[in-house]
């Protein structure tokens, strides 16, 4: 019977073009609607590092008094605070970082200098946030006591420089320095960006190196990211006043495994500000936070607003379309009315009905769920226009989005179709006979 | 025309009713919403940065290595007086950044010194002899900074200037019963003179947090030796952005070659400078404007379509009427007092709906709140989209003869 339906439900598609395209039109609108926003929206609120994220915390503390930013520590740390508390080594594993931008000068002197973007940090970066390694690894601990001149590279740019070859051991010149490549990752760009919301960096485009912290200090090699002085911070004069000072520009990180561990850390940093206090440096009771990873993406809305609604609004216009379904389904299985008469009388119970209205449906949903597809296809061509280019750059049409796309459609019209579907199986045959 | 009659066969109609009413209220509340965004969206996105933007391209420009900032001043002044140098070009100056540019430097200003809370957030400019000419900024009081008071310092410096420029609007907000002009104010702890006031300058952050401030500029006769880079900007004749664009590249790199002018974004026009701050903004106003014009087009053909349905079902009903006496008119009026009644039903709740909506929004995502005006405006949309929807379905209810009276089926 179910193949047998399926040509009657195509049958009576085609017995009103205009009414069928009308349905297929609007779940076809609707469920593009939806799925380009919801490409967009999932890429946003994608959890980045899915199998640690709950054991992977930024450590803040106040260094500015309650007075600003109402009552919660600035968003990143100084100089001071962040290489105490890698110093202090409480968690199994600490990183830092800060944003640097240094010039690339290629092999050959022909080809001019570009700048490469990345991060000064330590050894504890590449294993804490799972960084895949191409060649080679991330360099070692003594490396960072050593302020070695080493250089992690990403894929795409040992591609760039290197032709994609193994470039463990040679020498790269970013910023006219030297240093020695230890590691090349494969392709690895994790969004939203999680450990450098502080520059504002979630979408950004991907990293291309990583240098020791060490190196990059002693090299006075500035940030390219955020420096934030508060507004009423006396932060001395010249770079050396400004390391030492108040500013805060470094995001730090550390990994606790258990429950126990993370508050033995927060612990941990409430003893440590609590030094500072009776030290004479902070003139406030401690006040300290640990955000692990999903925490600090909804603290610092990673998620655009505009995304959200447009998603939101993406939805109510396929409800609406699903309610203009249901209408239009309604007329079209009402109008058969005597054929379903002359069905029931014939024997046929409402089950039958039911499901060769329900498959008719699907069919058209199916459909709408192919025009759906091409408009996603086209509307996925046009997201640069929607979105900014470092997000549209995030939406993609892959195979999962395909089947959800067919799969919604079908499934949304189905459900639309209950109603009509069961007003159908109420028909009369009685009646309808008699008054034929 | 009696309403009762209608009434009274809506009743028979239950479901298609409740559909049409439903999918009005619904359309009522995302259009009203949708285009209440879209105004927003177009009010920020059109809001003027003070500067001749028609005639100004914005450079980008990295040093190779780090020279050191004495050197940086140099090889700065050596880039400009090439800059100066191209056919088309105005002037020029070098600044840590512009409105639109979405980064830059603020601080706040203070009455007195050790103030607790500052009087005004600022951003800060810095500027030389040549800023105000080359943004075609306007002067209306005071006087332009000279040439030999124009400082120098390095980034991680503490900003102290002796005199400032300020916008209008922040001298306002500084002084609102009288002048600004001559008055001391610290920067940093430090005095500072108000020289000029302009008329307009906007803040280079586009987005919420700056948005209590955005017209409250400082330009402070300073040129950062940033070891990095910083920016030029250049003003051009009318009409010449393109070809000395252009040229900007080569004309630098024919200066000095340890430098890095990204080939993709380094030389930007103004325009693509505005294009990029305000993407968010204008693919919201874009989004909003398609899903309303397919919301109301799809909402328009379901009820073409439950209309035709319905005309249909009745044309026996109808041919008994018209027997009876009825004329075209009636039958026509009948259908579109029907369509209105469902229309007045659907735009009652929708307008509901569409407060409820814009007071959630408002809750979620700082949004303003919705203007009734809006809801007004959406009303009369759709009850005039029900008119015209029900149109054809009700002529060719009208058009229905008397003899189907007399036919079965």
């Amino acid at each position: 019977m179910f193949g047998y339906y399926v040509e009657l439900g195509l049958r009576s598609l085609r017995r009103n073009p205009l009414l069928t395209a009308l349905m297929v039109m609007a779940i076809g609108f609707g469920v593009a609607a939806s799925m380009i926003t919801w490409s967009v929206f999932r890429a946003v609120s994608g959890n980045p590092i899915p199998e640690k994220s709950s054991q992977l915390f930024t450590a803040l503390i106040d260094s500015r008094g309650p007075n600003n930013n109402k009552g919660e520590p600035p968003l990143a740390l100084n100089y001071t605070d962040a290489t105490a508390l890698i110093k202090a080594h409480k968690a199994e594993h600490q990183t830092l970082l800060y944003n640097v931008s240094l010039s690339v000068l290629p092999a050959d002197s022909d080809s001019l200098p570009f700048t490469a973007a990345g991060y000064a940090t330590n050894t504890d970066f590449f294993s804490m946030f799972d960084a895949p390694f191409q060649y080679g690894s991330g360099w070692s601990a003594s490396d960072d006591e050593r302020h070695a001149a080493v250089v992690v590279i990403s894929h795409e740019l040992n591609e760039q420089l290197f032709g994609g070859a193994d470039s463990v051991g040679r020498d790269v010149t970013l910023g006219m320095h030297t240093y020695r490549v230890v590691g090349v990752t494969a392709h690895w760009d994790p969004k939203p960006r999680f450990y450098d919301l502080f520059d504002g960096n979630e979408f950004g485009e991907p990293v291309q190196m990583y240098v020791p912290f060490t190196r990059a200090i002693d090299l006075q090699i500035d940030t390219a990211g955020n420096n934030n002085c508060g507004s009423l911070m006396d932060y001395g004069n010249g770079r050396e006043a400004w390391l030492r000072g108040e500013c805060v520009w470094i995001p730090v990180w550390v990994e606790l495994q258990t429950a126990a561990d993370v508050a033995r850390y927060r612990d941990f940093l409430t003893a440590y500000a609590d030094e500072q206090q009776r030290a004479g440096r902070f003139h406030w009771a401690p006040n300290v936070r640990l955000r692990d990873v999903a925490n600090w993406l909804d603290y610092e809305h990673v998620v655009p607003s505009e995304s959200r609604i447009s998603l939101m609004v993406s939805l109510g216009f396929f409800a609406i379309c699903l309610i203009n379904t249901i209408g239009l389904l309604l007329a079209k299985f009402m109008r058969r009315a005597p054929e379903i008469g002359v069905r029931r009388a014939l024997g046929a119970p409402r089950r039958q009905i039911y499901g060769q209205f329900l498959i008719e449906a699907a069919t058209v949903g199916l459909a709408g769920g192919l025009l759906g597809l091409l408009l996603t296809a086209v509307g996925m061509l046009g997201v640069g226009l929607l979105f900014e280019a470092d997000i549209a750059r995030l939406a993609h049409l892959d195979l999962s989005l395909v089947a959800t796309t067919l799969l919604v459609a079908i499934f949304a019209t189905v459900l639309a179709a209950f109603y009509p579907a069961w007003r159908a199986a109420q028909v009369q045959p009685a009646w309808q006979l008699k008054s034929n | 025309m009696q309403i009762q009659p209608i009434l009274a066969a809506l009743k028979r109609h239950k479901a298609g009713t409740i559909l049409i009413a439903l999918q009005i209220a619904l359309t009522l509340a995302i259009v009203c919403n949708a285009l209440f965004i879209i105004k927003q969206r177009v009010t920020h996105l059109s809001r003027a940065t003070g500067i001749d933007e028609q005639n100004i391209i914005s450079v980008r420009n990295q040093w190779v290595g780090k020279p050191p900032s004495q050197q940086v001043s140099g090889l700065t002044a050596t880039d400009l007086t090439a800059l100066r140098q191209i056919p088309g070009v105005v002037d020029v100056y070098s600044t840590n950044s512009y409105p639109l540019r979405q980064g830059g430097w603020s601080e706040g200003l203070d009455y007195k010194p050790n103030q607790d809370h500052s009087t005004a957030h600022t951003a800060i400019y810095f500027s030389d002899e040549h800023t105000l000419g080359t943004l075609g900024l306007k002067l209306v009081e005071g006087r332009n900074f000279r040439a030999d008071e124009i400082g120098r310092m390095d980034i991680r410096d503490k900003l102290g200037p002796p005199t400032i420029i300020v916008t209008r609007e922040l001298a306002h907000k500084l002084y609102p019963d009288g002048s600004a002009l001559g008055k001391v104010l610290y920067l940093n702890e430090n005095p500072t003179t108000i020289v000029g006031v302009v008329d307009r300058l906007e803040v280079p952050w586009v987005d919420n947090w700056a948005s209590q401030w955005a017209e409250q500029s400082t330009l402070v006769p300073v040129r950062l030796a940033m070891s990095i880079g910083g920016f030029y900007l250049i003003r051009t004749q009318p009409g010449q952005v393109d070809s000395v664009a252009k040229q900007v590249s080569k004309t630098l790199y024919g200066v000095n070659r340890m430098r890095v002018i990204d080939p993709k974004d380094g030389v930007q026009s103004f325009s693509q400078v505005r294009a990029k701050a305000y993407a968010r903004d204008r693919g919201m106003a874009i989004l909003m404007g398609v899903v309303c014009v397919v919301l109301l087009a799809i909402t328009a053909a379901g009820i073409v379509g439950l209309t035709s349905f319905w005309v249909g079902q009745r044309r026996k009903q109808i041919g008994v009427r018209r027997a009876l006496g009825a004329t075209h008119h009636d039958i026509l009026s009948y259908f579109l007092t029907e369509n209105l009644l469902i229309s007045l039903g659907g735009v009652i709740i929708g307008a509901l709906l569409a407060i409820g909506m814009n007071m959630w929004m408002v809750s979620q995502f700082e949004m303003a709140r919705l203007s009734p005006t809006y809801v007004l405006a959406g009303v009369v949309v759709l009850l005039l989209l029900g008119q015209a929807a029900v149109l054809a379905p009700a002529l060719r209810a009208s058009r229905v003869p008397p003899v189907e009276a007399t036919r079965s089926v």
